[in-house]
């Protein structure tokens, strides 16, 4: 806030904090009498014209007069494909705003943008530690290490864009107040960004994963489509998020936890299709509904799809991929009722789970793949599109 | 006849001011506030702009002066949509572009990356961009601070950049509050150049500034601002600003015989 006039006494509104209603007054422009000073309704002064000349032909309203030139509201919103229109035209400035956001993001650092490979490095070598070394929460797992990092690179995408994009309205605001454009571009620009990174670190995740001895087969290209909706669906989080984070620092506050839950919740580091759901010593093995749930949330479904597309032993362990046999399965669930010995389970049983019958199949996992994405993206759009002139009010 | 480009339709503007006076802003009086379903305490209301109606034309240059605090920022934040109308309305043709003083667009970019991307988020094609970026950055006079981050500039450099970035594109409404108050004498000069430009290419422009004489050099329009609203306007601009300095107790500026 910038001038504030100095009152005596705030006067009573009658129409609290209301934005529609050009030329709202009934008596505009007729004869009143003269308000007294400051504390009385709003609707009481008749205002006079100034500057106008001789233009305005006598009698007419202002906004009659205005509407009659064609001038809009001062805070109209365009209409929606227009607005999509503007931001498509705008393309140049969102991929330029993002890779020199993404430039200037090491800029103070002295590793410089070498801290782009370092991040997601250090973020996998964290969880491997606890969760791989100390845990050993990799039971039923196979190729665990793998697995892991997958998980976590892959998710990272969605929870980073989710972070940043909730300050993004407020982290711009010089430029918000300062030039006029359509401020989609912003949280889209965040997205690009993190894209961006996404790509570096897939760079690393190919080195991991392939120093682990995993071929390089056709099914790596699934990820493209896969990562293409994934963006889509991480596209439409920001704009909700921007809408939100733009209001009150509360939401920004409050995500770190929520992001952090669904990170639990969507398998990251361990697996729900398999190690929750088909082992009876599991709670979730007695809650279908939920294992079900789980499995659709949209971070689990992106994470399990790239997971089958680059994993060989992900691939081949997924239930539903051999025809369903309940021997094996059970010998999956339960090894100790049938005495399998700790090293047959690792090399041979563990990959049984494959012969269970899926809670969620493959084919339908690229339906709900599909289906966040369009979701988020269109409800997303409508609901930033809808805030367009509130954001760098304050 | 001539185009309205700004219609201000008696407008009021209030603001709600949060956390001011007697919260003592603990978590515990939050808590408790919750707990009782109030809502935010000490909501102070400041009713900055009192009603007020006016037209600007197509290239018209309004000079708006008055005291601090009479609303002359808050009526450029309302015509560029940034501000709700507690009641009445603000008509525009084609969207505003508004200068403050505050330093930076993008300030941990570089003064080029500021103008490349402050272009392109105008709209210009990045052809036209690379054909001004030049002129642009000549007319800012920056100099070789042009690779550095905008954060390390001072606040007429910041300023000036600004300026230069957003008279690139010939704007329907620019509107200045103060912007020029920190460039030195020779930038002053070459923004009267680059607002005349403006206006001769149908834009309007509105200048807040407490230099009077750079109102009076500018400007074909002034409105005066008292508490909100508007004690005088006209095109007669010596005068309303030699009754605003008697109002506030100064000298009657001198000026040269024409």
């Amino acid at each position: 806030m910038t001038n504030r006039g100095r009152l005596s006494g705030p006067g009573k509104l009658t129409k609290p904090g209301s934005l529609s209603g050009p030329g709202s007054l009934p008596g505009n422009g007729s004869a009143a009498g003269p308000g007294s000073a400051g504390a009385t309704a709003l609707a009481a002064e008749p205002a006079e014209v100034f500057l106008a000349g001789d233009a305005i032909p006598a009698g007419e309203r202002l906004s009659d007069y205005a509407e009659r030139h064609s001038l809009e509201p001062a805070s109209a919103r365009p209409p929606a494909l227009k607005y999509l229109r503007m931001l498509w035209q705008r393309r140049q400035f969102i991929t330029g705003f993002a890779t020199a956001s993404n430039v200037a993001m090491y800029s103070e650092a002295r590793l410089g943008q070498l801290w782009q490979v370092l991040t997601p490095l250090l973020n996998a070598a964290v969880y491997f530690l606890i969760f791989g070394v100390l845990l050993h929460i990799s039971r039923g797992v196979p190729d665990y290490i793998t697995f892991l990092v997958t998980g976590i690179f892959v998710f990272n995408f969605t929870q980073r864009v989710c972070i940043t994009s909730s300050v993004v309205m407020r982290d711009n605001l010089p430029l918000i107040r300062a030039l006029p454009f359509p401020r989609g571009c912003l949280p889209l620009g965040y997205v690009v960004i993190e894209l961006q990174q996404l790509l570096l670190s897939f760079c690393v995740l190919f080195v991991i994963i392939l120093a682990y001895g995993e071929p390089f087969t056709w099914y790596w290209f699934l990820i493209l489509p896969v990562l293409a909706l994934q963006t889509l669906f991480n596209v439409g989080c920001a704009f909700i998020l921007a809408r939100w984070g733009s209001g009150f620092d509360d939401v920004s506050q409050l995500l770190p936890f929520v992001i952090r839950t669904w990170m639990y919740a969507s398998g990251v580091i361990f697996s729900i299709t398999t190690s929750l759901a088909l082992v009876p010593s599991q709670s979730l093995y007695f809650h279908k509904h939920l294992a079900y749930l789980l499995q659709i949330n949209p971070a689990a479904v992106y994470i399990t799809l790239i997971r089958n597309s680059l994993l060989t032993s992900q691939r081949i362990s997924m239930p539903g991929y051999h025809p369903f046999n309940a021997l094996k399965c059970a010998m999956y669930g339960n090894p100790a009722k049938f005495h399998i010995p700790s090293d047959v389970f690792a090399n041979k049983v563990i990959y049984y789970s494959s012969y269970c019958k899926p809670i969620v199949t493959q084919q339908a996992l690229w339906g709900y793949a599909v289906g966040w994405a369009v979701v988020a993206a269109v409800v997303g759009f409508f609901f930033f599109w809808w805030a367009e002139t509130r954001y760098g009010r304050g | 006849m001539a185009e309205p480009m700004v219609v201000v339709d008696d407008l009021h503007v209030v603001y709600r001011v949060y956390g001011s006076g007697a919260d003592k802003g603990t978590a515990a009086t939050a808590l408790l506030r919750m707990v009782k379903r109030q809502r935010r305490p000490s909501i102070r209301e400041v009713h900055a702009i009192r009603g007020m109606s006016f037209v600007a034309y197509k290239g018209d240059a309004v000079g708006v002066i008055g005291r601090n605090g009479s609303g002359k920022s808050t009526l450029l934040r309302a015509i560029a949509g940034l501000l709700p109308a507690e009641q009445g309305m603000v008509y525009t043709q084609g969207h505003a572009a508004l200068l403050g003083v505050n330093a930076a667009l993008l300030e941990n970019l570089t003064g080029e990356k500021n103008v490349m991307l402050g272009c392109l988020a105008m709209g210009m094609s990045p052809q036209t961009v690379k054909e001004r970026y030049q002129s642009i950055v000549d007319f800012s006079g920056v100099g070789d601070f042009i690779n550095l981050a905008m954060k390390t500039y001072s606040t007429g450099m910041g300023s000036r950049l600004r300026f230069a970035i957003a008279s690139a594109k010939s704007q329907d409404i620019l509107l200045v509050d103060e912007a020029l108050a920190t460039g030195d004498a020779e930038f002053r000069i070459k923004s009267h150049r680059r607002i005349d430009e403006l206006r001769a290419q149908a834009g309007t422009v509105f200048l807040v500034a407490h230099n009077l004489g750079e109102i009076e050099e500018t400007c074909n329009k002034v409105i005066w601002l008292e508490k909100g609203r508007i004690v005088q306007a006209g095109e007669n601009v010596p005068e309303i600003i030699d009754a605003y300095l008697a109002a506030t107790g100064g000298e009657p500026r001198v000026r040269a015989p024409k």
